[in-house]
């Protein structure tokens, strides 16, 4: 059985800077496996624009970002093959892959990063009611058809979720000759970021449905109308039916970190991000397994995937290198306002460092504080303008602010005090 | 005094522009903010991203985009011309594969190489 130093387990922006990062770091005895039949992941199919501004400081299309770090990693000559399923992972960390020239096959490694992404959330995950013809796709499939294999999926589109993936389909499919009747979202804001709602719906007159949700799915062999109607806490409200005739209903309603594999291995995982519970050096539960990217938790932004695994990469490095302390490790404890904090743990004995926690909001605030205690001693405060469910914040702790640390840190959000 | 949502980045400002006054742009937390403010009540554009036609590459289609931002009105203009454009692999990133796209004097580029 081959042994590597770290086996990475997915080929897109997470596993090529994590790659990159350790390569940096001393170790190169990597082996980096990948699904598909290149690298790049799902930023080979986001041809829109945005990407790159934090890592690059110029705006990028999603190839182009691809391209990048692909060359950079080649660059390197680390080892790696595509078009090759990693099938089981075990506790011991032998990993089990097949591809179509070596068959199956065993290895071991010494670090696992699991860099596996995220899915899309389809239509049982909400009971979506009524039929189930064809027609009904999820936004990031009907983009992979378009930009990729030239095909439009429908004509009379509507969509369902505000995510940022279907925001961006509404002005694609816009723009190849379809027409988008709407975007229905359940909740009364938007889950997509808001630039995307200027120049994917305001631009083309795509109107956002708030606080509404597809009631019903109407046809027998393919989608031919859906039912729209207005909800209150999650309630269809009487008489506010609205039908419209289409033949493709897109769903855009979340992502979740792809966790098969750390299933398998009991890896324990954040009910609320999805993705494995970690400590500040990215290990998950199970010792020598690692994860970062959206299949640790969904980010909105690549700049911070490619940050935080190039970051991961270097733990990975230190504990390859043995220079991971054992400390005792605190929680992190989301309180009121807050839905999730990664890392959901942090070692205080290693801090020479400043450390990165990446945080949700569970609603949108305006004007408020991000209050920091540990031992109900409050820290510090960050004031923000502006907080929402869709943006991920991030607060930065300096290695000073980490040694003041006693017990578990918290995070709230406040009123602010005027 | 007008409002809207600065779309120069993600964090998407919100934007007052003062379109009495020399267009003067408030609530922009940076300088691509009051360009952006400027521009949009004045001249609004847009960068076009979308796919051309390929043969021989890894898939048929290659994405492409444009050199630089064009007029918002000549967008569809510009899908257009797409349309009649069959790339033949090899490509090469950023590769410009039309000139002057609409008469916007702007070129169309590969965004990957294929």
């Amino acid at each position: 059985m081959n042994e590597y130093d770290a086996i990475i387990i997915g080929g897109g922006s997470a596993g090529l800077a994590a790659a990159i990062s350790l390569y940096n770091e001393g170790v190169k005895d990597i082996l980096l496996l990948e699904r598909d039949k290149e690298l790049g992941g799902i930023l080979n199919q986001c041809i829109h624009n945005g990407f790159g501004l934090k890592v690059f400081k110029e705006e990028l299309t999603g190839p182009e970002y691809a391209e990048r770090y692909k060359q950079e990693f080649l660059e390197k000559n680390i080892a790696y093959k595509t078009s090759t399923m990693v099938i089981k992972c075990s506790k011991d960390r032998v990993v089990e892959y097949a591809n179509e020239e070596e068959g199956f096959v065993q290895i071991k490694g010494k670090a696992i990063l699991l860099t596996t992404g995220c899915y899309e959330r389809n239509a049982g995950a909400i009971a979506l009611p009524g039929h189930r013809p064809s027609g009904v796709i999820t936004a990031g499939a009907a983009q992979k058809y378009l930009n990729m294999d030239g095909y439009l999926v429908g004509k009379k589109v509507f969509i369902l979720g505000s995510g940022d993936i279907g925001l961006i389909m509404a002005r694609r499919m816009t723009l190849e000759g379809a027409e988008v009747l709407g975007v229905a979202e359940v909740m009364p804001y938007s889950g997509g970021l808001k630039r995307n709602i200027v120049q994917c719906l305001d631009d083309y007159n795509i109107p956002l449905y708030l606080s509404h949700t597809v009631t019903e799915i109407i046809g027998e062999e393919h989608i031919e109308q859906i039912v729209l109607q207005e909800v209150k806490d999650f309630v269809p409200l009487e008489g506010t039916k609205k039908v419209f005739d289409v033949d493709t209903l897109l769903l855009s309603i979340g992502l979740i970190p792809e966790q098969s594999l750390a299933e398998q291995v009991g890896i324990v995982l954040d009910k609320k991000t999805r993705g494995p519970i970690v400590d500040d050096s990215y290990q998950t539960s199970v010792d020598g397994y690692f994860a970062c990217g959206n299949a640790l938790h969904v980010h909105d932004l690549v700049d911070f995937v490619s940050k935080e695994s190039s970051q991961a990469g270097k733990a990975v490095a230190d504990f390859l290198k043995q220079n991971t302390k054992k400390s005792e490790a605190i929680p992190t404890i989301p309180k009121k306002g807050i839905s999730y904090i990664v890392p959901q743990k942090i070692h205080l004995d290693h801090q020479n460092q400043a450390l990165d926690l990446f945080f949700r909001v569970d609603n949108v605030y305006q004007n408020q504080d991000i209050v920091l205690t540990s031992n109900q001693k409050e820290i510090k405060r960050y004031k923000k303008r502006h907080l929402a469910p869709a943006e991920m914040e991030k607060i930065i702790l300096p290695p000073a602010l980490l040694k003041e640390l006693q017990g578990d840190l918290e995070l709230s959000v406040e009123v602010r005090d005027q | 005094m007008k409002t809207l949502t600065c779309i120069a980045c993600p964090i998407g400002c919100h934007l007052e522009v003062d379109v009495e006054h020399d267009y003067k742009v408030s609530g922009n937390q940076c300088k691509k903010g009051e360009l952006f403010g400027k521009k949009e009540l004045q001249n609004p554009t847009r960068t076009v991203t979308s796919t051309v036609k390929i043969s021989g590459g890894l898939y048929p289609r290659v994405p492409v985009k444009t050199s630089d931002e064009i007029p918002k009105a000549k967008i569809f203009e510009v899908m257009e011309e797409l349309n009649a454009i069959v790339l033949k692999s090899p490509v090469k990133m950023n590769q410009i594969i039309l000139k002057n796209v609409a008469n916007t004097g702007v070129d169309i580029i590969t965004t990957r190489s294929m």
